[in-house]
């Protein structure tokens, strides 16, 4: 019984199960008609430059097996790049190569590849074995992420990425998912990557978890995560309130990355985000959807960004935050 | 956007499903529960041929109550035929006539047979003494003369003689000069022929292996040998002596089964179906079928033949209504939404240990094949289908050593779907490339427990009873799976996830 809490104590914090979020939100606010858009990573990366969001650079496409022998010459001059399933999830199939030595491919882990192993990877993605249902697929080769320095003690091996969940167009909650050796080079939480609750307010961080469970520091670089202040929130998020537009997708998962050079960027769309984002934050998402609900169409991006801060704040326990800190140094 | 319509859709779902339970309750006395549980078969022939266009009379012959089984009830349908019944020395026969047939007939005898341990009732009366003047031609006269004087020296009576004599014509154990009979001779009529001549009283009689769920089964010739008052059944085929619980004699006097008069290609094929009812229900339920009305709309009134296919078909629900259970209320990850139902249909032929244990072979074994294709970086269809044929493959491989092994449990692995399971292996496979070992543990076990619960539900009496007997049921089933899928609350499995949350 003591792993166990009663539906009256997650009611109690607003926690939305499973169920929940299949039926009142995706089910009531996401049209069927538009997955495609963001199943599609591809597809995603067109739109978003239709409307003038900044994505990683495409390098290019493999479609056909034939297509693969000629992926050496894709890459050439290229020296960080990312290859992924256009139709993955969850960071499956997705290959980091953080730079190129002579012949030799190097995983953020330091592991060494030949050619013949992409090569292989690709072929892999193209037969569908990373995809939905494993149907054949597209692999996508991207320039590689060079991730804000500040975010560098958070995260091991890997680009932290920023979920913002995004109901009718308001920013309701945000994390940040940092990757640790056991994701890979990946900032997927099921694969192992920690998730901080970030405050919709401030971009402070407020509590961390992995596999589920609370965390208090990074597992690999031990780094307490409670200093955590991502920089240019309030850009972050005008970018992610702007994706309702760009796809009409009420109940939305958007992931951002801050790269050094360029700034905010879109990283992908998710139709059915996860709930983990709860247990990051502590706290569950039923009272700011049902906030949400309430308000009127056609708000404008800043109005809507603003009405979020204003109402999602967490101060409370922002200062807690600080107060131990304050004990900590 | 309001729910309203949805409710009432619900309400009145489930007042008509009960009311039609009800109204079955009352107006045709089938009980709630099963009650005392006893067997009763329901059997039923059916003769078909083709008429010549002339007067046609079709003679058939009926089992009569024996020890094992009283007949309940018995009932005929052939519309434009008359009928007669005839009883002659204990043996009852049945007389369809018409003036004309033409074309394709068919002509059905049904009945119930409430199964009885009155093992001590005399099953009729013996033959006049057979006749031994027994004209055989050479070389047969000597190789039978040379057979019975064998198994005469090595008996006692006239079962021990009779045992002796079969023995010699099985299988395994064939002689020279049984051989040279059989090619002569047909095994059953010769049986009866050598022990008639040897002075025992014996004839064939057409028996029927009672098998739930059987169609287009047929009659198979078994020996009867007497010894004064006493009487013994032998199997042709073994040599074996004694009545298997599930043999009914459908002819015991020698006779032929079917005589068609006026026309040709005739044929008769059995059906049946066992039900663990009250011996009371058993009847109750017969006559409500008499008294066919519109609102009596039972599947009872089918056919026997689609009887047995509905007994399991009405069940899917079940299995469907533990799968959204499981995953609605409970959280249980499955690889493949409704595949566990299908397991849990197979594990209700295989039983359940020799079907858990056949699956997690075959599935197991499907794997490591399974590893080695995905080497070969084939398409997805030729893969599956490559997979198709692994599987069939190893099922018929375990099907021959079960057998060889004398594991008659074994052959029961052939019912399981094999695409379904082809798919199974395609998904685990999948799934342990990408997520490991562990989460195909996860899912592969949530599937086996879900068919596992599925399987409890469909295979429970009670459950059976219900569904077979009420088709409101199945309304209310629906009902449930509706309002089932509009539950927004949490999942059990999801009180464990968020717990971390709810403490400070
Ligand atoms: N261009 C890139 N450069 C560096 N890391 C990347 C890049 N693209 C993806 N990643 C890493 O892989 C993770 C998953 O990528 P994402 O595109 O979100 O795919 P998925 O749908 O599988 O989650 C990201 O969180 C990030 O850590
Ligand atoms: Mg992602």
């Amino acid at each position: 019984m003591k792993n166990w809490t009663s539906p009256g104590k997650l009611r109690a914090r607003g926690i939305i199960g499973m169920n929940r979020r299949n039926i009142r939100y995706i089910g009531r606010y996401n049209d069927r008609r538009l997955y495609p858009l963001v199943d599609d990573k591809l597809q995603t990366k067109l739109l978003a430059q239709k409307y003038g969001i900044t994505t990683p650079e495409l390098i290019g496409t493999v479609t056909t097996q034939f297509g693969v022998k000629h992926i050496a010459e894709m890459l050439a001059g290229h020296n960080g790049f990312v290859i992924k399933p256009a139709k993955g999830s969850g960071g499956k199939g997705i290959l980091v190569i953080e730079r190129v030595e002579g012949k030799h491919f190097i995983k953020p882990s330091g592991a060494e590849l030949e050619i013949d192993d992409v090569e292989r990877h690709v072929s892999n993605i193209l037969s569908g074995l990373y995809s939905l249902g494993g149907s054949p697929d597209v692999a996508l080769v991207e320039a590689l992420i060079n991730f804000d320095t500040s975010f560098a003690a958070y995260t091991y091996e890997g680009v932290p990425d920023i979920r913002v969940i995004v109901f009718k167009g308001y920013p309701v909650m945000a994390m940040m998912r940092l990757s640790t050796a056991v994701s890979d080079g990946k900032a997927n939480l099921h694969q192992g990557a920690v998730g901080v609750g970030i405050d919709i307010a401030s971009g402070r961080a407020v509590r961390g978890v992995q596999f589920d469970r609370p965390r208090i520091d990074h597992p690999d670089t031990g780094h307490e995560l409670a200093s955590l202040h991502i920089q240019g929130w309030d850009t972050l998020l005008e970018l992610a309130s702007s994706c309702y537009e760009v796809t009409g997708l009420g109940y939305l998962g958007t992931d951002m990355v801050l790269d050094r050079d360029h700034g905010p960027m879109l990283l992908e769309l998710n139709a059915r985000p996860g709930l983990a984002i709860q247990m990051a934050n502590g706290e569950g998402l039923r009272g700011r959807l049902e906030l949400v609900e309430q308000q009127p169409e056609g708000v404008p991006v800043a109005e809507r960004v603003a009405f979020a801060q204003r109402e999602f704040a967490r101060q409370g326990e922002l200062q807690s935050e600080e107060a131990l800190e304050a004990v900590v140094s | 956007m309001s729910r309203l319509p949805f409710y009432i859709i619900v309400a009145m779902l489930m007042v008509v499903g009960i009311a039609m339970s009800i109204h079955r309750h009352i107006e045709f006395e089938v009980p709630w529960t099963p009650g005392e549980q006893r067997q009763v078969w329901d059997i039923e022939a059916q003769v078909t041929f083709d008429g010549n266009g002339e007067p046609a009379r079709v003679n058939m012959a009926l089992p009569s109550s024996q020890p094992g089984f009283r007949i309940v009830t018995e009932h005929t349908a052939s519309p434009g035929y008359g009928l007669s019944f005839e009883e002659k020395g204990g043996a009852r026969r049945a007389v369809w006539s018409t003036r004309s047939a033409e074309g394709d007939q068919r002509l059905y005898y049904s009945s119930q047979l409430l199964v009885t341990n009155d093992a001590n009732k005399t099953m009729s009366t013996p033959p006049s003494p057979p006749v031994q003047d027994i004209v055989w031609q050479r070389p047969y006269d000597t190789a039978a003369q040379q057979v019975i004087d064998q198994a005469w020296a090595r008996s006692a009576d006239a079962f021990t003689f009779a045992q002796q004599l079969l023995g010699e014509f099985t299988d395994d154990q064939q002689g020279e000069n049984a051989r040279l009979l059989l090619t002569q001779f047909d095994r059953v009529p010769l049986l009866v022929r050598l022990l008639n001549q040897a002075g025992v009283s014996a004839r064939d009689v057409s028996v029927l292996m009672l098998e739930s769920g059987r169609r287009r089964q047929s009659l198979t010739p078994w020996v009867q040998v007497f010894d004064g008052e006493k009487q013994a059944l032998f199997n042709p085929a073994t040599g074996e002596q004694g009545r298997p619980d599930n043999l009914l004699v459908w002819e015991g006097a020698g006779d032929s089964v079917l005589e068609v008069e006026g026309g040709s290609n005739s044929h008769i094929s059995f059906s049946m179906l066992v039900r663990n009812q009250s011996a009371s229900a058993a009847v109750r339920t017969q006559q409500a079928k008499d008294s066919d009305t519109l609102l009596n709309f039972s599947i009872h009134s089918l056919p026997l033949e689609e009887q047995a296919l509905f007994q399991t078909i009405l069940l899917i629900p079940i299995g469907a209504l533990v799968v959204v259970l499981l995953r609605v209320l409970v959280g249980l990850k499955t690889s493949g939404t409704f595949m566990p139902v299908l397991i849990a249909l197979a594990f209700i032929q295989t039983s359940l240990l020799t079907g858990l244990i056949g699956f997690l072979l075959v599935v197991a074994v499907g794997l490591v094949i399974r590893s080695y294709l995905s080497h070969l970086n084939l398409l997805l269809v030729a893969r599956v289908t490559a997979v198709i044929i692994t599987v069939i493959a190893i099922i018929s491989i375990f099907t021959v050593a079960a057998y060889r092994f004398g594991l008659n449990a074994g052959l029961t692995i052939t019912f399981f779907p094999m695409i379904i399971l082809s798919w199974t292996i395609e998904r685990m496979s999948i799934l342990w490339e990408e997520e490991g070992p562990k989460e195909v543990l996860i899912q592969g076990g949530g599937s086996l427990l879900t068919a596992v619960v599925a399987y409890m539900a469909m295979n429970n009496p009670w459950i059976r009873h219900i569904t077979f007997n009420f088709l409101g049921v199945q309304l209310i089933l629906m009902a449930c799976i509706l309002l089932l899928g509009s539950y927004t609350g949490y999942r059990l499995l999801e009180l464990r996830r968020f717990k971390p949350v709810t403490e400070d």
